[in-house]
Formats: structure tokens, sequence, C-alpha cells
């Protein structure tokens, strides 16, 4: 295979580290050829907040250094990245797509930052996400929404919508996101990317700025199953630092994308996601996807997970109730927005100003939320009821789980909508993540990867499969194997097919 | 209300009238080498804000992880307060707004804490001799420390009026136990005796423990002193939370104060405000703080970025075989031991002296000797430096030296005086400052003769009195030897010679 003068950005990261490695390609060509990309069609998409030309550049030459001198390379060496503006990096503008941080520099880097350059990995820069993660379009950024390569009117999902679109806009082969309530998978649906969110507390959170700590989890991102998994199995595993990350072995997630393979497999379809709801050319798409997975030997069952009725419910006290908490240190003393401190206020009205014109309307609306829902007097209604409900949606998947290997349905109930059409309505907005809060919830893992384009619009859908704790390598086996017959029937993959830009 | 109403009324008389109920709440930094969540150092006295990283100061995307050792300390002092160590319980977050906490939130522990359930007897003296009060604990847990603020013009040194304020967060993070009584009802005219007593007796606990040094002028303990008065036969009343009760004279004023306010208040016809109010160590009383009636609510709810504590029996019993001999039991087996009193005991326990006087013993000397040195001349000592008695370069292996060459006549107690003197002063161990000051005892006879002879020429009429038979004029030639031998004698081997010289003997 040679990849000479073709265009690096449309390879696969696996086809560009081995590239890097056999000196087909240097490092610093490919994440030269990303940043070109990135200069002509940024400005279109809006993926980044932040580029780091100069570092970028740095640490791809450091790579081809460390080749040239014999050392051996890792999988991924040289291989460009985008970093969710939500991860902290070390001298690097971190601002969450809010205003409050909108010239913080974090002195220290996150776990998952530390390991993907312990990796060679390189960081182009940091993207665009819905205000301190909560939204489902990108739409919430104060720095203005990101687009959807596949038409650029639409939103690319959110939160997570700046590392799928810089993904489907080939601006780079690999991303990290983070997934509180489908914020990795929604948008790789909209965007016709992959995206795993693994099981809570397999990539540890430290650098993370929290939104809701008990659903947070950070994972990867890319256009194809394998890249996923080569990224998933370089940012997972144990990190003291964070005290609810798994001290246990990573599952092999890059063998089971490797080996592809669903004979014998129990597949489960959960009976309360696959009912109304479901735009036609979603749930056309979800059906043949079941047929292929049945042809390809896999025995599909259905079973019901009654609770999942009261996910989103329960989600939406849970969810606020920890952001109030999290975001309470925004408060203008140490860092950050400050505003009104002009001798003539208080302490309290410095905060109160500053947190009045640093958060946008939606993070307010959910800290008054979950303020609400924490006080006393509401606790045990709001928050307690939440919790139970938590519990009953973990007992409804382990049981699901003794009669499954995994379970299945549409990531999403919609293709990607036109930007502006649901940001009046929270509701709706909310419903965008129906299908992937249950695994949040429960502490899952889970995938969204492409199945096809809804013939009524032409854009893609996403398929999702959950898989129960630590089991995150099945999510592989079963997203693999479907892509390839996919690949197989289209001769491309599905991002082949997006609109040039 | 009248305005001509007394605003106290004196403690005793108070307390003829109503039956007061206390609680006590008292915060005790824990001695652990790094802070509660991260790993940052807790030495007091740093430049502000050079013991902080990312997680004690809060910043986006830090995680706390809990410090092993605090939770071993604070299962010790559970044990050690006969408290029920919970077999699996969580942190939480007390939520509110304020700039010495860098998240606003402070990671505590609410309703399910470590420890519950215990109790510490006390003694109190009373004129009927020592008393033992049971104070009940309620509960045992960790907490994080806040930043220190200090507020810059103004007139108060708060928040309201100061010009600017300046934050350290080199306390924020520093593990805090939090030891909560139940309400102590009856001690009667004794509440603020037993109060006081209480907090003196977890001081030696925590000590004992070497799980805190409890410095007090540190502000390494903090009490919040809450106080109710009722007619006796009727239900307890509302109480009052007075907050920063820093030392042990403090926890007795703040007792004492608040039962002669509130006794008035009542008596006038009027009624307690459940508030919060603020000691002042310099007037010895309080001033009314926020209101309760308005209280802060907290949004208590499990911390999701730690997981539980789930002690095993094992590591529970393993930390109970590492508890020493409690305050209490040691007390009763050294006045056994040493054959003194409780009172005597008491004055060696305040002076700060137990574990020196012990070791004194254990170094051969008499306990007579032993606690002579230490409760008097030393501690003066001490006192005067402004400094605890165990810094002091004296050792108990210095005074088995002293009392030893006491013993065999080569120094006498003004020597030894001058020793220690010298040791103190850093001229050396006991031997090294005998031999730079010249202290030895003269035991010369010959050089002691020559000296009795001059004296006795010197005092013709006394040495004629002598030698008459009154024997008690002999002290006047004794005191001038003295004098020439600049003490460096033994007076009563100067009396035996004279007596031999003049040839009378002892009446
Ligand atoms: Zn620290």
């Amino acid at each position: 295979m040679t990849i000479m003068g073709s265009d690096l950005t449309r390879q696969t990261a696996a086809v560009l580290a081995e590239a890097i490695r056999t000196g087909e390609a240097s490092a610093a060509e490919v994440t030269q050829a990303h940043l070109d990309r990135i200069s002509s069609v940024d400005e279109r998409v809006h993926a980044f907040l932040h580029v780091d030309t100069e570092a970028a550049l740095e640490s791809a030459r450091s790579v081809d250094t460390k080749r040239s001198s014999g050392e051996v390379l890792g999988p991924l060496a040289g291989v460009p990245l985008a970093l969710k503006d939500v991860l902290t990096m070390r001298g690097v503008p971190t601002t969450c797509g809010s205003r409050m941080l909108e010239n913080w520099r974090p002195p220290y880097d996150s776990s998952v930052v530390e390991r993907l350059r312990a990796a060679d990995i390189v960081i182009l820069g940091k993207t665009n996400m819905d205000e301190f993660a909560m939204g489902s379009s990108t739409e919430h950024s104060a720095y203005g929404p990101s687009h959807n390569p596949w038409d650029l009117e639409r939103i690319p999902g959110g939160s997570g919508g700046g590392s799928a679109a810089a993904l489907a806009a080939f601006e780079a082969p690999l991303a990290i996101g983070t997934d509180t309530g489908g914020s990795i998978r929604q948008p790789a649906a909209v965007t016709g990317t992959v995206g795993v969110k693994p099981t809570y507390g397999g990539v540890p959170r430290y650098g993370l700025v929290a939104l809701a700590s008990s659903l947070d989890q950070a994972g990867p991102c890319a256009r194809t199953v394998m890249d996923t998994a080569l990224l998933h199995s370089i940012i997972a595993g144990y990190d003291p630092r964070d005290s609810t990350s798994i001290n246990a072995p990573v599952p092999d997630v890059v063998a089971a994308a490797a080996k592809a393979d669903v004979r014998g497999m129990r597949i489960g379809i959960v009976t309360e996601l696959n009912g109304e709801g479901y735009q036609a050319g979603v749930a056309q798409r979800f059906r043949e996807s079941l047929a292929i997975l049945e042809h390809l030997g896999a025995e599909i069952i259905e079973v019901g997970c009654p609770s999942f009725e009261y996910a989103l419910g329960a989600y939406y006290l849970i969810l606020p109730s920890e952001a109030s908490s999290n975001l309470a240190r925004f408060d203008g003393m140490r860092y950050g927005l400050r505003v009104g401190d002009d001798g003539s206020h208080s302490v309290e009205q410095v905060m109160s100003l500053t947190r009045e014109a640093g958060f946008g309307a939606e993070v307010k609306r959910r800290i008054m939320l979950g303020t609400y829902a924490l006080s006393s007097g509401y606790y045990d209604a709001y928050y307690g009821s939440a919790q139970k409900v938590r519990t009953l949606i973990m007992r409804d998947f382990a049981s699901a789980f003794e009669s499954v290997d995994v379970l299945v349905s549409p990531t999403a109930p919609t293709t990607a909508f036109k930007i502006g059409e649901k940001i009046d309505d929270p509701l709706a907005m909310y419903l965008n993540d129906i299908a992937t809060i249950p695994v949040n919830l429960a502490g899952n893992a889970a995938m969204s990867l492409p199945v096809g384009l809804a013939p009524e619009d032409g854009l893609p859908v996403g398929f999702q499969i959950m898989a129960p704790p630590m089991a995150d390598d099945r999510l592989y086996l079963v997203g693999a194997a479907l892509e390839s017959a996919l690949y197989d029937q289209w001769g491309h993959l599905l991002i082949e097919e997006a609109p040039a830009l | 209300m009248s305005t001509a109403m007394p605003e106290t009324i004196p403690y005793d008389e108070a307390l003829n009238l109503f039956e007061p109920v206390f609680g006590l709440e008292v915060h005790v930094e824990m001695g652990t080498n790094s802070k509660m969540f991260c790993s940052c150092p807790t030495a007091f006295g740093g430049e502000p804000n050079t013991q902080v990283c990312p997680v004690c100061l809060g910043l986006p995307g830090s995680m706390p992880v809990v410090n092993r050792t605090a939770v071993e300390s604070t299962i010790r002092i559970g044990l050690a307060l006969n408290c029920t160590i919970a077999e699996w319980c969580r942190f939480a977050r007390k939520n509110y707004f304020y700039p010495d906490m860098p998240k606003d939130y402070q990671i505590s522990q609410y309703d399910e804490p470590l420890c519950s359930n215990g109790y510490l007897d006390v003694t109190v003296a009373t004129v009927e001799g020592p008393k033992v009060v049971r104070v009940e604990i309620e509960r045992v847990h960790m907490e994080e420390d806040t930043g220190k603020l200090t507020h810059a013009g103004g007139a108060t040194g708060r928040i309201h009026g100061a010009d600017y304020s300046l934050v350290d967060y080199n306390r924020a993070g520093i593990p805090l136990i939090e030891i909560v009584t139940k309400p102590v009802a009856g001690a009667g005219h004794l509440v603020a005796d037993v109060a006081k007593a209480y907090v003196a007796e977890l001081r030696d606990l925590m000590r004992a423990l070497g799980v805190s040094d409890v410095r007090m002028e540190e502000g390494s303990l903090r009490c919040d002193v809450n106080l109710s008065l009722n007619k006796p036969g009727s239900p307890m009343g509302t109480r009052s939370e007075t907050k920063n009760v820093n030392s042990l004279r403090s926890v007795e004023r703040a007792v004492r104060s608040e039962v002669e306010r509130q006794s008035a208040l009542l008596t006038a016809g009027g009624r307690v405000v459940q508030e919060t109010r603020h000691f002042h160590e310099d007037i010895g009383r309080s001033t009314s703080g926020r209101s309760k009636e308005q209280a802060e609510d907290y949004r208590y709810f499990p911390e999701p970025d730690l997981v539980p504590i789930a002690p095993s029996p094992a590591w529970i019993d393993e930390l109970r075989s590492t508890l020493p001999e409690l305050p209490s039991a040691k007390r009763s087996r050294l006045e056994a031991e040493w054959g003194i009193t409780p009172f005597e005991l008491a004055t060696v326990v305040n002076a700060g002296a137990l574990d020196l006087v012990e070791e004194t013993i254990e170094a051969g000397v008499e306990s007579a000797a032993a606690r002579k040195w230490w409760t008097g001349e030393l501690l003066r000592t001490a006192n005067d430096q402004g400094i605890e008695l165990a810094d002091l370069p004296v050792t108990p292996a210095h005074i088995a030296r002293v009392e030893a060459l006491v013993a065999d006549g080569s120094l006498n107690d003004k020597l030894a005086r001058q020793v220690f003197e010298g040791v103190i002063a850093g001229e050396g161990d006991v031997d090294e400052v005998i031999t730079s000051r010249g202290l030895a005892v003269v035991s010369d006879d010959a050089a002691l003769l020559a000296a009795i002879d001059e004296a006795l020429v010197a005092q013709p009429d006394v040495a004629e009195k002598i030698r008459s038979g009154k024997v008690q004029a002999a002290g006047a030639i004794v005191g001038a030897v003295m004098k020439s031998t600049r003490g460096q004698a033994d007076a009563a081997k100067v009396r035996a010679l004279l007596l031999d010289r003049l040839g009378v003997t002892e009446a």
C-alpha cells in the first residue's frame, strides 16, 4: 500500500501511523496537511476553538526525530488529534465553550493529555462544545456553533460537536470527546463518525472539567472502529488520581476490533428504545443493520428494560444537581472571568455579576434546576428519587445482560437538525439523548457507528451498541463486524459520501 | 422589653434559676504530613499560597483522593471515644459560596459519619471531690479545612467594610476531624467546668493517639459551643451557637458568658434567638452574628468524585491494636504508681509535664524530685520564655544525672539550678556545664576548715556563743562559709566540721 501522492487527510489513523513508522510520510507532513485542511475549511465548519500550530508541528518533528534515531514508535505515534476543550492541557486555553474561562490556561495536563503525549499523538488544538458540555448541538457554545460537514446549515451534535465535525471534515483522523448523556455518541451519529463512551471509570477523569461527576466519561472518536479502538487502548486504564477509575486490566479492544466477529453472539433489542419517536430513515437503517448482524451469525433477541422510561427524568435531576455544585467554583475569585471588581461592589456582588455575565442561558437553567433539586425539603423527592431510578436502570441492564451479550438501539431519534431549530425548546433538545442516557446512568460502555444515510434527507444515521461495564471489547467485536459488512456493501466508508467542503 | 433590663445575671445566680444544656463541636487539625485530598504539605507557617496544587486550589478538572492516614486517624479517634465505626460511609459536599473555599463547596461528611455513638468520661473538681461526667459523642467525621482570609482596612477586621482581602490557600484542604457531642444536660453549676474539662480531655486524647499535636495558639483546635437554658421541668430551650472559641479558657468563658446573657434575656421575659454568635478572646464575650432563622441551605449530597469508605473488620482490629494507653487510664495508673493525689497529678498534667515526669522517673529519679523539677524551676523558665516544657533543652536524662550528683554530695540544690541554667543557655550537657562553670561542691576538708577558721576570726562573738553551748548560733558561721565558697559547699558538712572544730555537740 502506498499513500504517497494521496491526500493525507483522507487516511485512517492506522494507515497514517503505519506510513510514519515506515518512513513513507513524516509526522510533520501529516500534521502540516491537517493544519492546511483546518485553514481551508474551519472558517465554515468551526470545529476548533484554538489551533496550536507551533506546538503541533514541534511535537510532530519530535516524533520524526525519535523515528530517525531508531526509537520504536507507538501504534498512533505522529497521528494528529483534536481535543475537546473540556480537558486541561498545560498552558493551552481551556474554555469549556464558556466566556467564564475565556482566558484561562491551566497549569497542568489532564490524565488523557498525558497519555496522548506519552503515545506521541500530535494534539492539533481544542474543539468547540456546548458550554460546560450542556447541550446536543454546540449551539450553546459561547463562541458560536460548529457546523455539520454533511450540511453546514445543520448541527454536528453536542456537546462534543466540534470533535465530531473535525473528524467528518477531515481536519483530524482522531478526536477525544466526553460523554455525560450522549455527548460522544450523538455527535458521532449525526456526523457519520464513530464514538465510544467507555465504561465509567475506564478512562481517568483527572483534568476533565466536570459537568456531572458521576456520569462524565472521556472517550475515543474516529472515522473507523479500528482507529477508535487504537485510541481507546491508549487513553484507558487506571489512574490513582481519579478515585472512581477502575483498577483492572483494560479489555483488549484492539484485538476485538481486529476479530470483528459476531457469530454466536446474542444481540438484544431494547423494547423501550425500539418504539415510536424515531425518524423513518433512522428506524429503517437500524432494522437493516439488525438483519446484517443476524446474517453474520448473531442471534437477535428482544429484551425489556422497563425503567428506561424514567431515565430522562432521573438524568435531568442528577446532572443539574451535580453540575450546580461542580460549577460553583466559577465565582471570579481565583481564575477566569471577573466582573464588577471596581471598588464599588462587595465580594458577593462580584461573584453574582461574574456568574451572571459568564454563564449562558442553558448553564444557568441547569444550575437553577440542580440547586432546587438539592435544596432541603426537596432532596428526597428529586435527587433521592432519581438515584433510586438509577439503581433500577442498573438492574434492568444487569438482567438484560443475563440473556444477551450486547444491547443495541438507534443512537439518536433523528438525523442532524437545522441550527436554530430546537434552540428555544429545551425539552425537544433533551429528547435527543433519550437512547444514550441510560448507559451513563448505569456506567456501562457504548458505541455509536454510522450505518447509512436516511433516505428522506440523505444524512447519516447512527447505530448504538451497549455492553456491560468493563466489557468494552464487545462493542468493538460487533461494531467492527457491522462496519466491515457495510463497507463490503458500499465499497467505501460512509464518510466518503460526505460532500466536499 | 424594658430598656432597664440587666444585660447579664451572675453565673451562679443564673444557674439557680435555669438548667443548662450544652453541646460542643470541636474541629481539630490532624497532624498528617499531607493534606486531606492531595499530597501538598501541611506544615504551618509557609509563605502564603506556596503549599498548593490544582486539587487544593479546586482548579477545574482536578479531583480529590482520600488521605489514608487521615482515615486511620479518624477511626483510631472513634475507637478511643468508644464509637461505632461505620461499615460503609461516604463523603458529602457542603455547598456554600465563600472566597476562602476554592471549590465553593467543602468535602465533608453529612448523614454517614465514619464514627458515631460514643462517649468520653471527664473528671471535674467539686467541693465534694472529683466528679466523673459522661459526655456522649454523636459523631466523629473528617473534612477539609478552608483557606485563611485576611481583611485589610476597615475597622472590624471582618470582610464587611474591608478595603480588600487576601486569601492564603495553604490551609485549604488540611484534614480536620470534627467531633460532635450529643446535648449534655444535668451539669448545673458545673456546666462551664464540664465543657472545659471535655475539651482538655479531648486534647490529651488527640496527643496520646498522636493524631494531632493540638497547638491551640496556631488554631489547630477550634470549638463551637451550643448552649440553651430552660426552667427546671421545662423542655430544652432555644440554643445559640458560639463560634471562634479557640482555647480552653475561652470554652469556659464562652459558656459562662452565654449562661449569664441568656438568663438575663429569659428572666426579663425575652426569648433567645437561634443564632450564630462570635466569641471575642480579648473581651471574653460573644457578639451576635448571622441568625439561624434564615439558615443557609448547604444542599448536601454524596461526593461523586470519591468512592465510599468501607473499613474491613480486620483493618479496624489492626487499628484498635495500635491504640495507646488512654489519658484517663494512664492518670489512674500513675496516681497509684507514684503514690500521689489526683490534685498533685493535675498539677503535672496542667504543666504539660506528664510524659517528661514519667520518663524522668524511668531514668531512675524519685517521683517527688522529678515532679519538683518539672513543675517548679523548669516550668517557670518555660513560662518566662513563652515555650512548652517539652521545648526546653533539658531532658529527663539531664535531671537523672543531676539528681545522681546531688545524692553523692557532688552538687547541692543551689548548684543544681545553676547547672540547668547552663544547659538551657546552651552551654552543653550537665557535666560540661559543671566543668565550665566550676560548680563542684567543695568537699576538701582542709579547704573548708580554713574557711571556717576565717569566719570564726571574723565573728569572734558568735564563736564564743557557740562554744558556750548556743549551737543555734552556728548558722551565721555556716552562712559565712557558704558565701565565701560561693555556695559550692555542702552546708550540713560545714556545720558538722564547725561543731567538731569548737568541740561542741548538737543539743
Ligand atoms: Zn494540594
